[in-house]
């Protein structure tokens, strides 16, 4: 039964990603990433991790891909229009190929002896493990990305500033 | 969650019909959510509202699916088709769901040996217990702006197209300020399943005050129910939120191209993240169904008495008749509510009954706030909406929940 949903959901993760591609909208392209994100959701729930699946589904698909979403309708892009076709675009899948062969084979051969993953063996996904692990073992990691994320605030406040003088 | 799955046919068949019954219970409630609200509103603008189709129009919602049921489903020519059709199916699918989490009750125990030989049953008044029921709220409701957005967008229609943007930014800002104010008072119950929020809540101090979260850490679990109510009011996009189809301003908004049972979805859709709003006012701070007073002042007959009296009326008006067919007719109702009044008389029933009735009366009276509000305040300006959420209700928020934090950390 996991083992089924986790096939159903990779497949949806893996088709959006090629239509986000293959798509000329960005309407669409982005919408497509909303599907991405929410078979994540589902693949995180299905190992475990149900606070992550939670907060991809509110920050990712909620928060993130309406913005995205946002900018997208308030420029009112267009379809997307192909130039000429260079040499580039019959290239594309052969190197996209040379490329996924290259990470299989990086991960087969520097990785060996990883344990199969089992479904339903993770517990430690709970909100309560992931807090006390934020602000026992990760705390100083976790402050210096908030200080990261409070100063990429404040640059983008900055930026979007209007001249006032 | 990553649980091993044991199919047993009666949990099967269990699920099943509790998922039926929640599922009827649900729609059929949308639909009179919306007689009510004309009922009251009219009220409160002095008319008589829908009275024509059956007694005191209580027809008029089947009236009302059956005339957009039948009218002419029209495709407008410019609209980008494929979204223009995905929109109002995503509208609902994402209203819909959350009810999942939501618990109405404590449990359902039919014994093994009851005398209506009915087979041996035990199960939470809820379809599913998630460990992170609020979050799982949150995250589907935060989806459903794609329908509206969508919908404007797909359009291909300047008023709906503003539409939809008012939609997107108003949603995204007042998400913030309902995450925290729901926060505040998780952080006194410790739990993010909705039945573990409720079952902190029992109780009460000084014997008879209820342990609610409103009442609980004063004033400051007060203040995230206010900010919440606001805010949930603007994520549902009602008034005074109701900019994505302020009709006098873009026509009907992001629904403008729609008709026939697409509006209809969408319609079903606004009316169905009310109710699901409400009720997670209900259970993070109206206490669930814990009675607003103890037990031994006799909490337990209010259902009765409340039956009771409505059955009394109904008599007293069906012997002085102001319609001659209200002498048939009030007295008939006037022994149903006697039969109602009786079945909450009985222990075991009662045991079952009484927290859905509490359940139920928390969350009428916070939709009733919902259609008050609607009859009452005007609508925001656009920019004076997007001012509020960012100038005021968000500092409030953010201040309030470290107040909270603060509590909680000195005085539990």
């Amino acid at each position: 039964m996991d083992a089924i949903l986790f096939m159903l959901f990779a497949a949806i993760a893996v088709v959006c990603g090629i239509n986000l591609v293959v798509q000329k909208h960005p309407i669409s392209s982005a919408l497509s990433l909303v599907g991405v994100m929410a078979a994540l959701a589902a693949l995180y729930l299905l190992l475990g991790g149900e606070f992550i699946a939670a907060a991809q589904l509110v920050v990712y698909a909620g928060a993130i891909m309406v913005l995205f979403i946002f900018v997208i309708m308030l420029l009112n892009a267009g379809t997307e229009r192909r130039g000429r076709r260079s040499w580039t675009h019959y290239a594309d899948v052969p190197i996209l190929l040379v490329f996924t062969g290259m990470i299989a084979a990086l991960i087969a051969n520097r990785m060996p002896g990883s344990e199969p993953v089992v479904f339903g063996q993770f517990t430690k996904g709970t909100a309560t493990d992931i807090g006390t692990a934020l602000f026992t073992t990760y705390l100083l990691p976790f402050e210096v990305t908030s200080v990261l994320i409070l100063i990429a605030i404040l640059g983008a406040i900055v930026l979007a500033r209007k001249e006032i003088d | 969650m990553a649980v091993k799955v044991n199919f047993r046919m009666d949990f099967f068949i269990v699920a099943i019909i509790k998922a039926a019954v929640v599922a009827f219970v649900l729609l059929t409630a949308l639909a009179y959510l919306q007689w009510a609200e004309r009922k009251v509103l009219a009220h409160i603008q002095l008319r008589v509202g829908p009275r024509r189709v059956g007694p005191h129009g209580l027809l008029q919602p089947l009236a009302d699916v059956v005339k957009l049921i039948t009218k002419e489903d029209m495709m407008p020519s410019h609209v980008s088709k494929v979204f223009w059709f995905m929109a109002p199916f995503i509208a609902v699918l994402f209203a819909l769901i959350p009810i999942a989490v939501i618990p109405f009750g404590t449990e359902l125990n039919i014994p093994k040996d009851n005398w209506l030989h009915f087979p041996e049953v035990h199960t939470a008044m809820q379809l599913t217990d998630l460990n992170i029921g609020v979050l799982f709220i949150l995250g589907i409701s935060g989806l459903g702006v794609y329908a509206v957005t969508l919908a404007g967008w797909s359009s291909n229609n300047k008023y709906a197209l503003l539409g939809g943007l008012r939609s997107a930014a108003q949603m995204i800002s007042y998400e913030l300020p309902m995450a925290l104010a729901i926060a505040a008072p998780l952080l006194v119950l410790n739990t993010l399943s909705f039945r573990g929020i409720v079952d902190g809540q029992a109780g009460y101090t000084l014997g008879f005050i209820p342990k609610w979260s409103i009442f609980t850490t004063f004033p400051f679990n007060f203040i995230s129910f206010i900010l919440f109510i606001i805010a949930a009011f603007a994520e549902t996009n009602r008034v005074p939120f109701d900019l994505p189809e302020a009709e006098n301003e873009l026509v009907a908004g992001f629904h403008t191209e729609y008709g026939s049972m697409k509006f209809a979805a969408f319609f079903m859709a606004e009316y169905c993240n009310m109710v699901t709003v409400s009720c997670v006012a209900t259970l993070l701070f109206l206490g669930g169904w814990h009675p607003i007073f103890p037990e031994k002042f006799g909490s337990g007959l209010i259902a009765s008495l409340l039956f009771a009296g409505a059955g009394v009326i109904s008599f007293l008006h069906g012997f002085s008749p102001a319609r001659p067919f209200d002498r048939f007719t009030l007295p008939v109702f006037g022994v149903v509510f006697f039969a109602i009044a009786g079945v909450f008389l009985i222990p075991p029933v009662a045991t079952v009954l009484m927290p859905i009735f509490w359940f139920t009366a928390k969350l009428c009276t916070v939709l009733f706030v919902y259609i008050w509000v609607r009859g009452t305040l005007p609508r925001f300006r656009y920019d004076q909406l997007m001012r509020f959420a960012w100038t005021f209700l968000f500092p409030v928020a953010v201040v309030n929940l470290f107040l909270t934090g603060l509590y909680v950390a000195l005085f539990t």
